[in-house]
């Protein structure tokens, strides 16, 4: 939502991923964010995900609600399709979209008064389908496009930039999801590029719903002392379960891995995950050691980040429907209509 | 005039030159009272089938409750040679087996008609009407003399009084056994108690009933071609027939058995016999919202999709409305209409909806809506509505409502035109963009407000865009800028112009004699008007008629209204809500349009129409024509 066109310069030297293309090629408009905004990071880094795994930036359908977070998909993957739909929608008509072409990559970004508040129901729907989506919740526990309201994911006992203390008790949307049959779900933070991408580049390459909850500060009105959803705060009480690196099949990359510090995860399309554990002992293939892990965590005011689970063998919606293997939206008269001789018959069955 | 008038009018006129006992062949009007949850339905479908299939045209109407066990419902048969399929208004012949509604249904019957009811218990004279002639079958005892299962008692008593019915009536026997074995097909365990007991109350009526009843049918060849089906069965026809492929749906009475009849067809015609896979896709969403929201995304992202819902799924869809009919995306939307506002009569008919949908959604909206009048209609508008869609890139609204949608009617054959090909409309695929030539998603190239639209994921290169719900100028560009907003929304006023002419057009029909009066209406109220056309005309009274299909309004309505000094409208809500888009649209003096309305759940009637425009024209005898103050 940007008035300006930004300059399309290529440096010559920049690097090409196997496409040909580079960076900036998976760019979008100027963002009109405010300086500082946990958001741009994750736009950053989903730019980067794409680009490393070499996806044609226009099979990416992306698709928002309203607000803030929702606006970012205008300044990633310009040349894809994108959708600003209506506040807390963006599930269903992300949904419909997928019906209509399931050769499409579809990417949802959302924020939490978009997924936690007005449309918690289409969330939960949308992950008891599974969706094949990769779902951003861009979460900073306040409505910044309206200036500083509490959030549904906002803590109990955080402090609004005025003062105001939050006494309703803060919606998890991983712990919910994980409840609702999500098979991909991941906590991550903004200012932690490193962890992101890869986490962003799994869920791309998830085939079902795969949720990625980034804690993203708000700059403006959710970054001050008292809040639980500040730089600081994050930063201080981050406590991450595993590393992931994702490594699609045709490139792998043996980076310095400890052995037995390593999970291998095949995914349905034939990618790996390679989970590197830091949490003693945790499996991310356990739904309820993932949600039992989150509240022990949280108990102690700990952030829990990485992969928390994961269902490699996960269906998704169109396997649900038994859907034909050509995108609806390429069946034409031959496909569908049942023809003249067929209504005929009908007719005559009809009295 | 409204229609807690209507028993008083019907009164009126059955008072005047009734005879004593009502005798008709193939034309007179028979009502079961039942309890619901009995079985009754399909006894009371199979008495109506069973004339039909004797060549003698019927129009039954199933009036039930919201809800599954133990509360009143009727099943009303109109057995009409004369092929008048609206309701009539009054009961000839009332099949009485709810103690619930005794007293109520009692009163319906027309002076000199007939009551047939279980006289096991013995009922005091006080409970009878003296000019209604009162027959009764000890239904009970003969169920219990030859089944023993109590369940079993209880159905076969329904088919008990059909066989008995069968008997009085002249309903040939063997037209009832082939319907059974049909029903029944290869649950021959079932077809031999059902004849069983259809055979007791045949002979039953045989021995004891004799020539009780002075309503009879006969024979005949009046059905022709005609079909007999719902109106949502055929709409759900249309969409497998007009290309859909994603249907989103939540259930509401009175449009669920729509989203289930298309699942049915598709399961018929749209599995691929190859893989057994699917060439559809139907979620039964969580609520109206999610509905439409995946009909637009899928509208988005090119492929044909449809909601059915009714007027309380309307309201919750109204936001998303507003983004389709701004963003631009195809979208088409059943409204089976039923009694509103808020839950009202969710088992009732209305044609309620019209302001609702027309401007739906806030800020200025307008919305193309199609009225059919019966199933026929509803397979042709569907079919349509899908093209319209596309073409126009906006939500499409099909308004058919409970009577048409949830009874079986009569009509022409459902006909597809083997050369048709569906209108995808202004689509730019990777070869055109290639061309050249610059693409603007809102850029009126054409001049009649539809712009091109390309799909995600055409080229690599060209031909994205954003879509929103907020301003943007002719290239989906966000912008603030007033010129920018005033573009999109007067081009969107001119599509709406354009979409005049491609709607289906009213149909009109001039009065035999030269009139000064005409009529408009639309949708279910059709029949019953046509009938209404015929009584009026025997009494002098002629009137030029217009049925509208489709708003917005194409020119020759205007013209019609113009060319009489007054114009009656017929609708069923109590707002005159067509009224109301007439002079709101054409800028007509509303003191010429006056309404004629009715709007208490039930059906509209041909007797209700011909009464209250009769005694418009009377009071306008006198005077000037008014408006009449809606009472």
């Amino acid at each position: 939502m940007t008035y300006l066109a930004k300059p399309k310069l290529h440096h010559p030297s920049l690097p090409t991923n196997r496409l040909g293309y580079t960076r900036r090629d998976y760019e979008g408009k100027i963002s009109t964010l405010c300086a500082g905004c946990g958001h741009d990071s994750i736009s950053a880094a989903i730019i980067q995900a794409c680009w490393e795994l070499a996806i044609e930036p226009h099979r990416v359908a992306k698709l928002s609600g309203i607000g803030c977070s929702s606006k970012t998909p205008d300044y990633f993957l310009g040349n894809s399709h994108g959708f600003n739909s209506v506040h807390g929608r963006m599930p269903s008509v992300l949904t419909g979209a997928n019906l209509a072409n399931r050769d499409l990559i579809y990417l949802g970004v959302s924020g939490d008064g978009d997924s936690a508040s007005i449309g918690l129901g289409q969330f939960a729907h949308l992950i008891r389908r599974g969706v094949n989506m990769t779902y951003i919740v861009e979460n900073n526990g306040v409505y910044g496009l309206t200036k500083g309201q509490f959030s549904a994911t906002a803590d109990a006992g955080s402090k609004s930039k005025r003062g105001a203390l939050n006494r309703d008790a803060p919606i998890d949307m991983v712990s919910l999801a994980l409840q609702l049959g999500i098979t991909f779900v991941a906590r991550s933070f903004s200012g932690d590029k490193e962890q992101l991408v890869p986490l962003v580049k799994g869920a791309l390459n998830h085939r079902g719903a795969a949720l990625l909850d980034v804690i993203s500060p708000c700059v403006a009105f959710n970054n001050h002392p008292g809040s639980t959803k500040s730089y600081d705060y994050v930063r201080e009480h981050n406590d991450a379960v595993n590393r992931l690196d994702f490594m699609p099949k045709r490139a792998p990359i043996a980076a310095g891995y400890e052995p037995g510090e390593v999970i291998e995860i095949t995914q349905h399309d034939g990618a790996v995950l390679r989970l590197r554990k830091l949490a003693e002992g945790y499996d991310p293939g356990d739904r309820l050691a993932a949600i039992g892990h989150i509240y022990q965590h949280q108990a102690r005011g700990e952030v829990v980040t990485g992969l928390l689970y994961v269902d490699p063998s996960a269906d998704d919606l169109h396997g649900h429907l038994n859907t034909v293997d050509t995108p609806l939206n390429r069946l034409g008269e031959a496909d569908l209509c049942p023809g003249a001789a067929a209504l005929e018959a009908l007719n005559a069955s009809l009295i | 005039m409204n229609a807690p008038d209507q028993g008083r009018l019907d009164e009126q006129l059955a008072r005047t030159a009734r005879p004593r006992r009502l005798e008709a062949i193939n034309d007179f009007v028979i009502k079961f009272a039942n309890v619901n949850g009995s079985g009754s339905a399909s006894a009371n479908e199979l008495f109506a089938r069973s004339i039909l299939r004797m060549g003698v045209p019927v129009s039954p109407r199933n009036i039930f409750p919201s809800n599954i066990q133990g509360l009143p419902t009727w099943y009303e048969v109109r057995v009409t040679e004369r092929g008048h399929l609206g309701r009539r208004g009054g009961v000839d012949l009332m099949v009485a087996m709810n103690p619930q509604t005794w007293d109520g249904d009692l009163q319906e019957i027309e002076p000199g008609g007939y009551l047939v009811y279980d006289s096991t218990k013995p009922l005091p004279p006080s409970r009878f009407r003296p000019d209604v002639c009162a027959i009764g079958i000890p239904l009970t005892d003969i169920a219990a003399s030859r089944f023993t299962d109590a369940k079993e008692r209880q159905l076969l008593k329904n088919i008990m009084y059909v066989g008995a019915l069968s008997a009085m009536l002249g309903i040939e026997p063997e037209v009832i056994a082939q319907l059974l074995g049909e029903q029944y097909k290869g649950k021959d365990k079932l077809v031999r108690p059902n004849l069983d007991a259809f055979m007791t109350g045949l002979n039953y009526g045989r021995e004891h009933l004799g020539e009780a009843l002075g309503l009879r049918v006969e024979r005949r060849d009046a059905v022709g071609d005609r079909v007999f089906i719902e109106g949502n069965a055929a709409a759900a026809l249309g969409c497998v027939y007009g290309g859909a492929t994603v249907c989103a749906w939540y259930p509401i009475t009175p449009s669920s058995s729509l989203a289930e009849a298309f699942q049915r067809y598709c399961a018929k015609y749209r599995v691929d016999p190859a893989t057994g896979k699917n060439k559809f896709a139907i979620v039964q969403a969580e609520d109206e919202l999610a509905s439409i929201g995946i009909v637009i995304g899928a509208g988005w992202n090119g492929a044909r999709a449809f909601t059915a819902t009714s007027g309380p799924g309307i309201s919750l869809m109204s936001e998303f409305i507003g983004l389709a009919y701004f963003a631009e995306i195809p979208a088409v939307i059943i409204d089976v209409q039923r009694g509103g506002p808020s839950t009202g009569m969710p088992t009732r008919t209305q044609q309620s909806d019209l302001l609702a949908c027309a401007y739906a959604s806030h800020g200025d909206t307008k919305h193309v809506l199609l009225f059919p009048e019966d199933p026929h209609e509803c397979f042709e508008f569907a079919a349509a509505s899908l093209d319209l869609a596309e073409h126009l890139q906006t939500p499409i609204f099909l308004m058919t409502d409970l009577d048409i949608g949830m009874n079986h009617r009569l009509c022409a054959p459902l006909a597809w035109d083997e050369t048709r090909r569906y209108d995808r409309g202004k689509l730019m695929r990777a070869e055109d963009l290639d061309a050249g030539g610059t693409f603007g998603r809102y850029l009126d190239v054409d001049g009649d407000g539809v712009a091109w639209r390309t799909l995600p994921g055409t080229h690599a290169t060209k031909g994205a865009y954003f879509t929103r719900g907020t301003t943007k100028d002719a290239y989906a560009r966000y912008s603030e800028a007033g010129q920018d907003y005033v573009y999109n929304m007067e081009r969107l006023l001119k599509k709406f112009a354009t979409a005049k002419k491609l709607v289906p057009q009213p149909i009109v029909r001039k009065a035999a004699h030269k009139t000064h009066y005409g009529v408009i209406y639309y949708g279910s109220t059709s029949p019953a008007m046509s009938e209404a056309i015929g009584v009026l005309e025997r009494q002098g009274v002629h009137l030029d008629r217009l049925r509208m299909r489709a708003f917005p309004f194409p020119d020759s309505v205007a013209k019609f209204i113009a060319q009489h000094d007054a114009v009656f409208v017929v609708e069923q809500n109590r707002d005159a809500q067509l009224r109301t888009l007439l002079t709101n649209e054409l800028q007509i003096d509303p003191a010429r349009l006056v309404p004629i309305l009715h709007y208490d759940g039930t059906p509209i009637t041909a007797r209700f129409i011909a009464q209250a425009i009769a005694q418009r024209l009377e009071g306008a005898n006198a005077g000037p024509l008014r408006a009449p103050r809606a009472s």
